[in-house]
């Protein structure tokens, strides 16, 4: 094992397709037109000495290091701002050049302290390596003048010095050892767009400043990392480097957070990780990351982390240590007696959408085969279910159409009740980019989110909807493309199918559809939908982007299809730049819905009424396979609660607190014999579990997830597992002692039976992933590397499906006791329900959810900023903070769900959309006053939780 | 079955039949009974189609119609 260093080429490759050729060095080169000589030396090997250029950046030919000469040309221009021409000459090393090279570095060194011994980054500077690349052995100037290195000079205070800035948990920032390249301004701007940092001051007194010289946990900085990466110094550097020192190998892995997927060189020594870098080769993320790939991974060594399977009779007892052998036993007799008791469709599995695909398809495998029923379901139900539904419906397969590069071509950008800096912060940063070049943006949310407008990006539309009105909306829409004449008919007749098109067309058209009708039901100007719609059907490309914003609602299915029409209608699918894309919440959402966790279908979306499918994992398996559909997630609970339903095994997500209508939930979870969850830890749902399997984190196992984009990339065993076991052979140890004798050696196997069982994932194995990096499902015969984009010539269900999307309002209405509409989100710093991004210093940034509410909703109630407001509904109540902004419009309310003490999900009900049960998260009619503290609900909850977590000492386990 | 989930079950029912009502092509009641038997397991189908032998109150006519051609699943557990 090596440690991965990817080649810097300085600037950024040219996306030209004509090529020019020169000679460098007397070698010859080809290469695209527009590339910098800087680069073209590099593609034949040759280093060019510099130090403000790296690849992620344009270049900005400050350092004056990667000077070079061109044969009858005047001076020596910089190689990274000169780009090559056809048949010129260039030297990179003459006498000349090497005493200007050795002058600059003079000069640096003469204002950089001389501590490489006892520096964080001796071994992996830039500084220190140019130092040795032009000879320099001597500083002639001394350290006597001005200069940034000393607090104090010949026993004065040094005004020029500044203290190290360590208020950012993650990485420090030493202005003395500064050498002002700009790379770290230039990577804020360029790659995540946020603008966080500047130069002050001019000339000598150039500083790097976050915001207005204030320290980077009070900036504007959202601690991407990008600015530590591209820091040549130590300037910017992880702590973690900082404690341990330089790793001495790595290995590249695939994030556990959103659905994005970046990649990182997870950089190790022994077994203990220094720091995750995203890979620059990463299809997904090109090197770039967010604060919880890149910073939050703290959690796989926390405390609270339980490695020992745990086991108690009833929920009110604590547990007790036990072997893992006593621990599947247990698990297995009561499933088995459940069964026994109440019928074989007693007892069902939750897959999770944050383990591998390897180990959701053996979850799911184990209610097939082991309990010969489809009760199976994933935490995809509670997200984009209605994804699934809606988008096999309108093209045949349930999946986002593009990849994200996609975007890069895209001219006009619907986001549509999605969040993407916050949620999928590495893809916003890569839209922003695209946006910040000119394409246009229109953005449907309750919100104003931050696209709406942040630095250099402004929304070109924002229609503010009331929450719950989405179909009205993509219905509205389509009103004006269809009755102004915007329809793609060249595309719509060749592509989708006619008659159901006309139907279309006929209802949209209708009066009740324009947005003059519909303004009172929106909230929203007709002039701007109006606006909206030309400006998607006429613009260009068009890219609609949207997330659980659009599907946690009753008619979440409908809005999906909704969305799918629009697409269809426009001719924005089956080519760069276009599609429908939803942003997936989790980082494996997509893949455990591909591994059959539905309890309608089998992996690769075969519904399980599907004779020839269901034959061929019968072949495999040495069973016959239940053909009827299974029980969803909330009916498990419902029957749960009518006493049908009693044992449940849960892998990887906490129910309790992401589900809506917590009290139904625990009220479910407290009537069965048998809960068995597996996780990292003691999380909300374990309150009512009778077994605890210790999970694994994606530190400590092999497999694969699947992001957004249908990729499928390895995720890689760096350490060895905590808790003894990946959680794949956790579940095979369940599933021997349920006597189905699976004999799995490794990830890699799991995937070969996925591959031989599954037609969309025939071509894929470890080899041929090693070998690619990673691949978009469908891989087969017909696609043997994958398919970037979808539907290109025709779509996979033939003919695209135009549905109609009559608008139904919710049954949560406001009135005089809830007058309010809450609807939830997320936040950049946290994760989902925060088990992980809790135990991480990322909580410094959000340490509690806190409600958003409009000034004049706040001021009707007397609520000020910061105090603790009562949300009640028809289903429960809570308290928080709340915080008066107005980001929300009047009546609408808005809170995040990280928090367990806040328990958000006490609030929402259990309306769900009507195809998928999708429960209806984004729309809650509340009301809000002001109260002392806490509810009582929320105190029972806390001694309940402290209860529950009671673990008897070892001793006792013992005897 | 208890009259709570029998009432979510015809909520349920009355918003699929909401759906399928709006649609042309192909006929909207053989639709949803599709729909059921494609998501509903048959514990679920078998309580609505109990509850309409019992009058099958509350449902819309649409989705009464559809449940209605819910024949019993074979194997079910009733």
């Amino acid at each position: 094992m090596t440690l991965i260093k990817e080649i810097d080429y300085g600037t950024p490759e040219s996306p030209s397709v004509k090529s020019v050729t020169l000679t460098i060095d007397g070698k010859s080169v080809t290469v695209p037109e527009g590339t910098s000589i800087m680069r073209a030396a590099m593609e034949v090997g040759t280093e060019i000495p510099k130090l403000c250029a790296t690849d992620s950046i344009k270049a900005f030919g400050s350092c004056r290091l990667c000077v070079i000469e061109v044969e009858g040309r005047n001076g020596t221009p910089a190689s990274c701002t000169t780009p090559v021409a056809p048949g010129i000459s260039v030297k990179t090393q003459t006498p000349r050049l090497a005493a200007i090279r050795r002058g600059v570095m003079e000069l640096y060194i003469s204002d950089h302290p001389l501590d490489c011994l006892t520096c964080a980054a001796n071994g992996d500077c830039e500084l220190q390596d140019m130092a040795g690349a032009v000879g320099l052995r001597d500083v002639r100037y001394g350290y006597d003048g001005a200069n940034h290195v000393f607090a104090r000079n010949n026993g004065e205070v040094n005004f020029d010095w500044k203290p190290k800035d360590e208020s950012n948990p993650y990485f420090s920032y030493d202005p003395s050892k500064c050498i002002v390249c700009n790379r770290c301004v230039r990577a804020c701007e360029e790659v995540q767009g946020t603008f966080a940092l500047t130069i002050s001051g001019r000339g000598f007194d150039s500083r790097v400043s976050p915001g207005m010289d204030e320290a980077f946990m009070e900036s504007e900085c959202v601690s991407c990392g990008a600015c530590v990466q591209a820091c040549p110094t130590a300037t910017l550097i992880e702590k973690s480097v900082v404690a341990v020192g330089q790793p001495e190998h790595s290995e590249v892995t695939t994030c556990a957070y959103c659905g994005v997927g970046c990649t990182f060189k997870a950089e190790m020594r022994g077994e203990e990780v220094v720091r995750m870098v995203p890979w620059k080769d990463g299809k997904a993320n090109h090197g770039h990351s967010c604060i919880k790939g890149r910073f939050a991974y703290g959690y796989a060594q926390h405390g609270d982390r339980i490695l020992n399977p745990m086991i108690r009779e009833s929920i009110d007892q604590p547990w007790r240590v036990v072997s893992w052998d006593e621990a599947v036993g247990f698990a297995a007799d009561r499933l088995k007696a459940a069964q026994e008791k109440y019928g074989k469709n007693a007892v069902g599995v939750i897959t999770s959408s944050r383990c591998t695909n390897e180990e959701s398809y053996l979850v799911q495998k184990l209610a097939r085969q082991g309990f010969r029923n489809n009760n199976t379901d994933t935490c995809a139900r509670v997200c984009h279910s209605p994804t699934g539904y809606g988008l096999a419906q309108a093209f045949g397969t349930s999946a986002g159409t593009q990849d994200f590069d996609s975007v890069d071509d895209a001219d006009v950008i619907l986001v549509m009740g999605a969040n993407p800096t916050d949620a999928h912060p590495v893809f916003g940063s890569h839209m922003k980019k695209r946006l910040r070049e000119g394409a246009k943006l229109i953005v449907i949310d309750p919100r104003r989110i931050d696209l709406v407008k942040s630095p250099h990006i402004k929304a070109d539309f924002h229609l503010p909807l009331k929450p719950g009105t989405n179909v009205a909306m993509v219905t509205a829409l389509a009103h004006v493309i269809v009755t102004e004449n915007l329809v793609n008919l060249d595309f719509v007749k060749s592509r989708c199918d006619w008659d159901e098109f006309q139907d279309w067309a006929a209802f949209v058209a209708n009066d009740r559809y324009s947005p003059e009708a519909l303004e009172s039901v929106l909230g929203v100007p007709a002039a701007d939908i109006r606006g909206a719609a030309r400006l998607y059907a006429t613009g260009g490309n068009g890219a609609i982007y949207y997330g659980l914003g659009v599907t946690e609602h009753s008619q979440g299915s409908t809005s999906v299809m909704g969305i799918a029409n629009l697409a269809m209608a426009t001719g924005n699918l089956g080519r760069r730049g276009v599609g429908v894309n939803p942003l997936r919440g989790q980082n494996n959402v997509q893949g455990s819905c591909d591994m059959g966790s539905f309890p309608h279908e089998l992996p690769g979306y075969r519904h399980v009424s599907n004779d020839a499918a269901r034959q061929a994992f019968e072949k495999d398996w040495g069973v016959s396979l239940d053909p009827e559909p299974g029980l969803r997630i909330p009916n498990m609970f419902d029957a749960a609660i009518e006493g049908t339903f009693k044992g449940l095994y849960v892998q990887g997500e906490d129910i309790l607190q992401s589900d809506p209508d917590t009290r139904h939930v625990s009220r479910a979870l407290a009537n069965m014999d048998i809960v068995i969850v597996q996780d990292l830890f003691l999380v909300e749902t374990a309150n009512y579990a009778h077994v605890f399997l210790p999970g694994a984190t994606f530190l400590e196992k092999d497999g694969t997830f699947t992001n957004a984009e249908r990729r499928i990339q390895r995720v890689t065993k760096v350490m060895s597992p905590k808790n003894g076991y990946a959680d794949w052979e956790v579940t095979q140890l369940l599933a021997n002692k349920l006597g189905l004798n699976w004999n799995y050696a490794n990830a890699s196997e799991i995937m070969d039976e996925i591959a031989r069982l599954t037609p969309s994932f025939a071509g894929v194995s470890f080899k041929r992933l090693a070998e690619a990096g990673s691949l978009q499902w469908p891989v087969n015969d017909a696609s043997p590397d994958g398919m970037p984009i979808m539907h290109i010539e025709s779509f996979a269900r033939g003919k695209g499906k135009f549905v109609i999307t009559e608008y139904v309002p919710t049954e949560e209405k406001v009135g005089p006791r809830f007058p309010l509409l809450l609807t939830t989100g997320r936040i950049l710093s946290q994760y989902n329900v925060g088990a992980q991004t809790r135990r991480t210093e990322n909580s410094q940034w959000h340490p509690e959810d806190v409600l958003e509410i409009h000034p004049h909703d706040a001021e009707d109630r007397g609520v000020r900023e910061g105090d603790w407001v009562k949300v009640a509904s028809r289903a429960g109540e809570t308290t928080l903070r709340a915080k008066i902004t107005d980001r929300v419009a009047p009546g609408v309310v808005y809170t995040t769900f990280h928090h367990p003490t806040t328990q958000a999900n006490v609030v929402t009900t259990d309306n769900s959309d009507w195809a998928t049960n999708c429960p209806e998260y984004k729309v809650t009619a509340v009301q809000v006053s002001t109260t002392n503290g806490p509810t009582d609900w929320q105190h029972q909850y806390r001694e309940l939780t402290e209860q529950s977590r009671r673990i008897a000492s070892t001793i006792d386990a013992a005897e | 079955m208890s009259h709570d989930s029998v009432d979510k079950l015809v909520r349920m029912a009355n918003q699929i039949g909401t759906f399928f009502m709006a649609q042309k092509h192909p006929e909207g009641v053989a639709s949803m009974t599709d729909h059921l038997r494609k998501f509903w397991d048959p514990h679920m189908r078998n309580a609505i189609l109990a509850h309409v032998d019992h009058g099958g109150a509350g449902l819309d006519p649409i989705a009464m119609e559809a449940v209605k051609r819910l024949k019993p699943p074979a194997g079910a557990d009733g």
